[in-house]
């Protein structure tokens, strides 16, 4: 036992010759929104794959929730939420047979579901669109959608690959705020953004450069370490060395 | 099983809400059966015949009317020489003609022989060799009938046609179709709909759920069972009705056959949407890998005895080449399982290694 949501000890995964993670060593506690930075190809993805259970690690370990991915991975998806960087939703079903379908699929009780529905689409305002296909509502709803069906099962930790993808600046701070308050009811979040704004909302981050963690802490801790005055300047020094210096 | 119920009713909603596919799956087969019942007919009828007659005499006027008594010819000319014959094939306005010697009566009153000759427009063997056929029946049992008794020995073997005495095509081709229909249905639209999912990215969200894959790909492939029998069952009422295609075995058997036939097809459906990444890919392997060797390999259009032998050897490999076997022996010979256990065997063994492709792929997750 652990105190921690996640613990990743030396993960690693290599595609033939290419080393896309290499030996990452962190952890997550309960209730904290922690941020996973890196260029595109830094290795987010195939990062957050090992841990929900989607790729075998080539090597190193990790626990999610307890349970070791490795062995344990039935367990794990139990009690983890995910929500990908593609909108994941079925477009062609109703805001509330989407529910419904994966709260049946996580094993949630109908009378939960029912409560729940209620709850989330109150929370996120959409009230009087339960009957309405999917494919109707707006972008931003949508993605607010996807979190909260992501949590409908209650899971200790929920996983969001670039959550706030061409998205508007409005709808970003709104659910930023829905992320907040899901990290306050004590599940854990860890988030993959490029948007360095976002990144100063998380408790804490890390950032990745060619599969390997180049800085991990909050974000100050992470800027006063490289000496540097924003989170941007610290992304391009540990991005493009070269660039940095000049 | 409650996830997996919320799965297939997830499924049948995106099937009843997709209207237009609906109707193209439910409509396709009936209107195939229709197309192939009523157009691609290989049986001949009303065979524009010509008979060549120098000496007409009592003798050749009956084999006259016996010509023209037959719905398979249309005798459109009686001519003293086969002088004009060849224009006139040419034309395409005659595709037969009987050329008689003079003196017919006389010289069967004498037992002679007789030297008919009988041309055929060849240039589509397929009918050529069935028009050729009914001509000569109709000209020996004339020969026979009109040869005095006693002269010569009179041997004849009275071949007759089991099954299907009248040659008709539509209960050649409707077990074909029950083929091709649940091999379209079942297949081509497993392998799209689990593709979709993985364009959408939706599969990957159910890949992260603790739902397991095998209740997954269950949950996708049981409307469309449903959907694979309604047609079927469609297609048997077409074909009876419309055609007067015979059920002479079980209908009992012939469902569970063709329920062990949609999980074949299915879990083809299953192996091809492992290696298509996309929707229109999908298509394309269904179409290809599928449909074609379902239409040519499987005895469906084409007779497998005129195949080359390399061809023969691949058609082995086509599910539906075993499927016809069975569905032909039950429908139209009225065959049971106990002439038909090796085919279904073969079915079995086919079933449960595509499935078990499928399933190891399918388990390997999104890896």
């Amino acid at each position: 036992m652990t105190d921690y949501v996640i613990d990743a000890r030396g993960l690693t995964r290599r595609f033939g010759n290419f080393t896309a993670v290499d030996a990452i060593t962190f952890h997550v506690e309960q209730g904290e929104v922690f941020g996973f930075l890196g260029a595109n190809g830094a290795g987010k993805t195939t990062a957050i794959r090992m841990l929900i259970g989607l790729l075998v690690p080539t090597s190193g370990s990790a626990t999610v929730a307890d349970y070791d991915i490795a062995t344990q991975a039935e367990q794990v998806r139990r009690r983890i939420g995910y929500m990908s960087q593609r909108f994941s939703l079925y477009e062609d079903l109703t805001v509330q047979e989407n529910i419904t379908l994966y709260g049946g699929i996580y094993g949630v009780s109908d009378r939960d579901i029912r409560q729940r529905t209620g709850d989330i689409l109150s929370r996120i305002g959409l009230e009087h669109a339960g009957d309405e296909l999917v494919r109707e509502i707006p972008l931003g709803w949508k993605q607010q959608l996807a979190f909260c069906v992501a949590l409908l099962h209650r899971p200790g930790v929920v996983f969001l690959d670039e959550p706030t993808g061409g998205v508007d600046p409005i709808t970003r701070r709104k659910f930023w705020e829905l992320i907040y308050e899901t990290a306050s009811t004590g599940t854990s979040v860890l988030v993959t953004t490029h948007y360095l704004d976002e990144a100063e909302y998380c408790n804490r981050i890390s950032i990745m450069v060619n599969g390997a963690m180049a800085a991990m802490g909050t974000p100050a801790e992470v800027r006063s370490s490289l000496g540097a005055g924003t989170l941007d300047e610290v992304f391009l020094r540990l991005t493009r060395p070269g660039a940095a210096a000049v | 099983m409650r996830s997996f119920l919320g799965f297939v009713r997830k499924e049948t909603l995106h099937l009843t809400r997709d209207r237009q596919t609906l109707a193209i799956l439910l409509l396709l087969p009936l209107i195939q059966v229709l197309i192939f019942g009523f157009a691609v007919r290989t049986d001949v009828r009303k065979v524009p015949i010509v008979l060549v007659d120098p000496t007409p005499d009592v003798a050749t006027l009956e084999l006259r009317d016996r010509i023209m008594a037959s719905d398979r010819f249309d005798l459109v000319g009686v001519t003293g020489s086969s002088r004009d014959l060849d224009p006139q094939f040419r034309a395409g306005s005659i595709r037969q003609a009987l050329v008689l010697p003079g003196d017919v009566e006389r010289r069967l009153g004498r037992g002679d022989s007789l030297a008919i000759q009988l041309l055929t427009d060849g240039s589509d063997p397929n009918t050529g060799g069935i028009m050729q056929g009914y001509a000569t029946a109709v000209v020996e049992r004339w020969y026979a009938d009109a040869s005095p008794a006693g002269t010569g020995l009179r041997i004849t073997a009275a071949s007759r046609l089991r099954y299907n005495p009248t040659l008709e095509s539509s209960h050649l081709f409707v077990p074909g179709l029950v083929a091709f229909v649940l091999t379209i249905m079942s297949a081509m639209m497993t392998a799209i709909s689990i593709t979709r999912e993985k364009e959408t990215g939706t599969m990957e969200m159910l890949l992260v759920s603790p739902i397991h894959p095998a209740a997954i790909v269950a949950g996708k492939v049981t409307p469309y069972i449903v959907l694979g029998f309604v047609s079927v069952i469609l297609v048997l009422i077409a074909a009876r009705t419309v055609f007067g295609v015979p059920l002479r075995g079980s209908v009992g058997l012939l469902l569970a056959e063709c329920g062990l036939y949609i999980i074949t097809a299915l879990a083809l459906g299953i192996v091809i949407s492992t290696k298509a990444p996309t929707q229109r890919t999908a298509m394309i392997f269904a179409l290809a890998g599928l449909m074609m060797p379902t239409m040519l390999l499987s005895g469906f259009i084409f007779p497998l005895d005129s195949l080359p032998k390399w061809l023969q050897a691949i058609s082995y490999a086509v599910p539906a080449r075993w499927f016809l076997l069975v569905v032909r022996g039950i429908m139209i010979k009225g065959a049971g399982l106990a002439t038909l256990w090796q085919e279904t065997l073969v079915l079995v063994g086919m079933t449960a290694f595509f499935l078990a492709i499928g399933s190891r792929k399918l388990s390997m997750r999104l890896g």
